[in-house]
Order: C-alpha cells, then structure tokens, then sequence
C-alpha cells in the first residue's frame, strides 16, 4: 500500500515538467535540490545529532567535478567520479573526526568548506591558471528535473530502509547514549562513517546534477556558504528525525528565500539568521514533533473533557 | 629573509594566541561552542576602522570604547539567547549542539549586518605604518604593537585568573561546573561574566586585527576556525597552551605563505589540526581523557 502510494506519488511529480512553464519548473528544481539536500543530511545528523556544517563543500565538490570533467567522458561517468570523490573526502574526515567527541566533527565540518574553496582556487590559479569554467551539457532543466527526483526519491528510500534496519537502531543508540551503544556491541565509529559518507555521496551528486544549470562555475558560487545553513535550517524546521521532516521543511524555506533573495537582497542573510535562531528555540524538534505534541495536548484535553 | 618570517610569524601568533583565549574562556567556562565568535572579531574590526577613518581616533584608545561594546554584546548575547538554552538542556552534549545551531544563525546575522553597513570588500586602514629595525630585519611599527598588546591582555589576562578571587572562581566553575555551587558559587552568573569577558577578548583582538591586517565581512569563519583550533591544541582552557599553540600556528603559517604559496595557508592549519585530532586530541597540554 505504502509503496503503491509512493509510486504513483513519484509518478504525478516525475510528469510536472509536462505541464508547468520555466519559472515554476525552476522552483521545482531548487526544491528538489534542497529537498535531497536536507533529506541527506537529517540522514546521518538527524539521529546521531553530529551536526555537520559541511553540506556545501560536498555540494560544491559534485558541481566542480562536473565543470572538470564533463568534456572528457560520458556524463553517468562523470556522475560516478563525483559520487566517488564526494566518498574519498567523507572518508577522510570521518576516519579523522568520528572517533572522537562530536564536537570536533562540527568543528571540522565547519571549516571544511573553506578549506576546499580554497584548495581549488590555489589549483586552478596555479596549475590550470584559469580561475572559472563553463559547462555546456546538452542537459535541459527537465532532465535535471528528473535527476534530482530521482535522486531525492533514492534517498527517502535509503532513510526509509535505515530506520527499519538494524542500522538505523544502532545509530539512534549512538544518539542517545554513545556508552550504551558500546557496551550493547555497536561498532561506533564503523556505523557514524558508513552513514556519514552515504550522506556525504548523496549531497555530491545534488551538487552534481545542478551543475548544468549554472552554465558558469567557479568556486566561490558552488561553495557559498548559504547552501549549508538553508540545508541546516530546513532540516531542523521539518525535523530532522522524520522521514518527510527535512522535505517538508525545505518547501516553505526555499520559496521563502527566493522571495527574501528577490525583494530582499542585501538583508536575507538577516532574516535568516533570527529565522534560524527562533526555530532553534521554538521547534527543538522540528515542526512535526511539535504538531504530535499539540494533537497530543488536544487529545488529552478531550479525554478529560 | 627566514628570521623576518618568524618574526612575523609570531607576531601573528601572538594575535591567534589573543583570540583563542576569548574562546576558550567562552567554551571552557561558559560551556559554549560560539561559531558567532570570528564575527564578532570583524565587528572590533569594523569598529575600529571606523572611529580612525571618520573621527580619527586612535585605535589604542579605540580598545577603550571597543572592548566594552563588545564585553556588553556579549553579555546581552548570553542573557537573552544562550542562558535560556542552558537552563532548557537537560545536559552538556544537548547544550553543544543547541548552542552551535543558535550561534550558527547569529553567525549570519552578524554577518549580514556587516555586510549590509560596509559590503563585501576588503578594507583596511594605515595606521603606524612606518619601519622598525629588530635585530638586522625591519618589520611595520603596528605588529610590534599588535604583539605588545596581545602580551599584556594575554598577561593581564593569566593575572586575573590566577591572583584574583574572580579568576578562582572562574576556574572552579571550569574545572566542575556541577560542584561549583555547593561552595556557594552562581554558575549562571559566572558563565554569563565569563562569556561575556571573551567576547570584551574578541573586540580587542578585532582592533588589534585592524591595525595590521586587511580584512572583509565574510572572513567571520576563517577567525572562528583558527580561535577553535588552537584552543584544541592547546588544550580547551588552557590559557598557556593557548599561547603556545597560537604562536606555533601563527609561525607555520607564516612560513607556508613565505616560502610555499600563500593560497596554501589555510591547508597547513588544517594540517595541523588533523594531526593533532589523529595523535592528541585533548590538545598538545591537555590532559587525557575527561
């Protein structure tokens, strides 16, 4: 049944591109992105509460490798390649980070995008010497379109199989009570890597398959901050331990920031900022939890009534 | 050539050492994470330029009017964002996380105000820029300052913490937050002083940053990093290791940008600060295991 409501779901969603003009299909396309972006990240920071701040530096590392390499191979290739450099670089910083205390992961998450901006920069302007790249694909925003559909649908799957499976219970342990879940024979550190780096592939190729959009790429645009804070701010908004949370959540927050970003320009970044912090306070847990709690309160108070 | 790159790396260690001590003040007693932290030091920044180019006042008697802004935001940051989270967070690791996400969001309010008030580029300001000669190499008038003042806050600093009934218990509420208030100490009130006093720290080192250093709105979170990771190496509330580690980083930088390529500078502290998460995570004098 679920799955039978999944599909046709996709179904309806994968034929928009038929009906809707440019702008709207454009809307789509940045909600997709953002969707599978925040989906990837309440992925692993959703039970584990490793908040990673690092969202755009694997985002920006799937773009990049797509403006290298797409005139040197078949595009499901380069697709491949970004997916495995996303995999290395989550690796390392898992092998580096994830053993010990989260604070430290944050930490490095949190400087990793610009160390990775400026890496590339240093390369390009003295190996290649050529700072920015055009990517001419024959991909039209529909293809896009479906990509990241397709993409987003993989990973609600992925997130869907976790929290039934015994991984996804060990992970939450690992939330609770790091001491618990050790003394219960999860291998800590094995777990947080295998989930961080999935996370870490999947916010690669969203940054991968947007990257014909842009046409023009060079590092400061694929590595803007702002995509790990939106990442970050819708997850928490929907919450980040629902399946549908951090979906649910990108929706209003993206068309709100096209909105801010249209009349706005020069203050989103304030707005958004107080944004966060209120939801930081208000919804904890995201709003899905407080909507259980308030249906919860109602219910009670019909009971005692 | 290779002394006057020590030199100048030290003087810029000595400014690193200055603004990991605000930092470690704030997470080693206030027990909170500040990822805002590197933009308050732009706000010092910003600040001080301002009172030099449009009222010519000098930045040293800038740190007198910065310092207490910054003392006072801080507190008023603390009291109305970060105390209610406290009290809210049934423990530490609750109060980390809840405290990097608010942070997180102030980082780009603070930010975004920069930007708005002064936009993106790079500014800087020529103060005392005239040459000095020490032992055979010149170096600017303005980093023997910068150094000189990192000294006597980082002084100052250590003297208010070791000699004075404040800084005892200021270090009993770090070393155990839990039994502090059964000798009688508030730790409300201790952790909001104390995060406020690192970020009066952060003002001063944005001045301090000014005199000498061109900076932009958005370099927030390259001084956040560096305050994070030398307070790691040298041990979270460790003011001395704080020094140490801050002068390593200030010496290797100085040295990669000299003699490697600058584009590279942030990759060696990166470096750094993965080798000492992979070999001494509690920090080069920490102790082991909390």
């Amino acid at each position: 049944m679920i799955l039978l409501v999944s599909l046709l779901a996709l179904a309806a969603l994968a034929a928009v591109p038929f009906f809707v003009g440019a702008y709207p299909l454009g809307l789509g396309i940045g909600i997709l992105g953002y969707g599978a972006l925040a989906t990837a990240w309440a992925l692993f920071s959703g039970p584990t509460r490793y908040i990673s701040l690092a969202t755009v530096a694997f985002f920006g590392i799937g773009a990049y490798t797509v403006a290298v390499l797409a005139d040197l191979m078949p595009y499901p290739l380069v697709l491949l390649c970004a997916a495995l450099i996303g995999l290395v670089v989550a690796l390392l910083v898992g092998l580096a980070t994830l053993r010990l205390a989260g604070i430290y992961f944050v930490i490095f998450t949190f400087g990793l995008a610009e160390l990775v901006r400026q890496l590339v920069t240093y390369y390009e302007v003295n190996v290649t010497r050529t700072l920015g790249r055009y990517v001419f694909l024959p991909i039209g925003p529909e293809h896009i379109y479906w990509q990241l559909l397709g993409l987003l649908a993989v990973t609600l799957a992925l997130a869907f199989w976790i929290s039934r499976a015994k991984i996804g219970l060990a992970l939450r342990v690992i939330g609770d009570d790091p001491v618990v879940a050790s003394h219960l024979g999860v291998r800590i550190t094995r777990t947080k890597l295998a989930l961080f780096s999935l996370s870490a592939v999947a916010m690669t190729l969203a940054g991968a398959i947007q990257a014909p959009r842009w046409t023009y790429i060079e590092p400061s645009i694929v590595f803007n901050p702002t995509v790990s804070f939106l990442t970050v701010i819708m997850a928490l908004l929907g919450g980040p331990n629902r399946l549908f949370g951090p979906l649910l959540g990108a929706v209003p927050l993206f068309l709100l920031f096209e909105w801010l970003s249209a009349n706005f320009p020069n203050h989103y970044s304030i707005i958004l900022g107080l944004l966060f912090i209120a939801i930081v306070f208000l919804l904890p847990n995201g709003v899905l939890a407080a909507w259980d709690k308030f249906a919860a309160r109602l219910k009670n108070k019909e009971a005692s009534a | 050539m290779r002394f006057s790159a020590i030199l100048t790396g030290l003087v810029l260690g000595g400014t690193y050492a200055l603004i990991a001590m605000g930092l470690t003040l704030q997470y080693g007693v206030a027990r909170i994470m500040n990822l805002a932290y590197g933009d308050l030091i732009i706000a010092g920044s910003f600040c001080a330029m301002l009172l030099f180019t449009a009222m010519g006042i000098n930045p040293l008697i800038a740190l007198f009017i910065v310092v207490p802004l910054g003392f006072a935001l801080s507190w008023l940051v603390y009291a109305l964002m970060l105390q209610p989270l406290a009290r809210r967070s049934p423990n530490r690791d609750r109060l980390e996380g809840d405290s990097i996400l608010a942070t997180f969001g102030l980082l780009f309010v603070i930010q975004g105000v920069a930007l708005v008030l002064f936009g993106a580029n790079y500014q800087s300001y020529s103060f005392l820029a005239v040459p000095i000669d020490v032992l055979g190499t010149t170096i600017a008038a303005n980093r023997l300052l910068a150094f000189a003042l990192a000294v006597l806050f980082g002084v100052g600093l250590w003297l208010l913490l070791t000699r004075t009934r404040f800084g005892t218990v200021i270090r009993a509420v770090a070393a155990n937050p839990g039994s502090a208030p059964l000798v009688g100490i508030n730790v409300d009130h201790v952790a909001r002083l104390a995060f406020a006093l690192g970020g009066g720290l952060a003002a001063a080192g944005g001045v301090v940053v000014s005199m000498y250093l061109t900076f932009s709105a958005t370099m927030g979170v390259i001084f956040t990093m560096k305050a994070l990771i030398v307070v790691i190496m040298g041990g979270v509330g460790n003011l001395l290791g704080a020094l140490a580690a801050g002068l390593i980083l200030g010496v290797v930088e100085t040295l990669v940008s000299s003699f490697i390529d600058p584009g590279l500078t942030l990759a060696a502290t990166y470096l750094i600060f993965l080798a000492v998460l992979v070999v001494r995570p509690q920090g080069l004098f920490g102790k082991a295991a909390r």
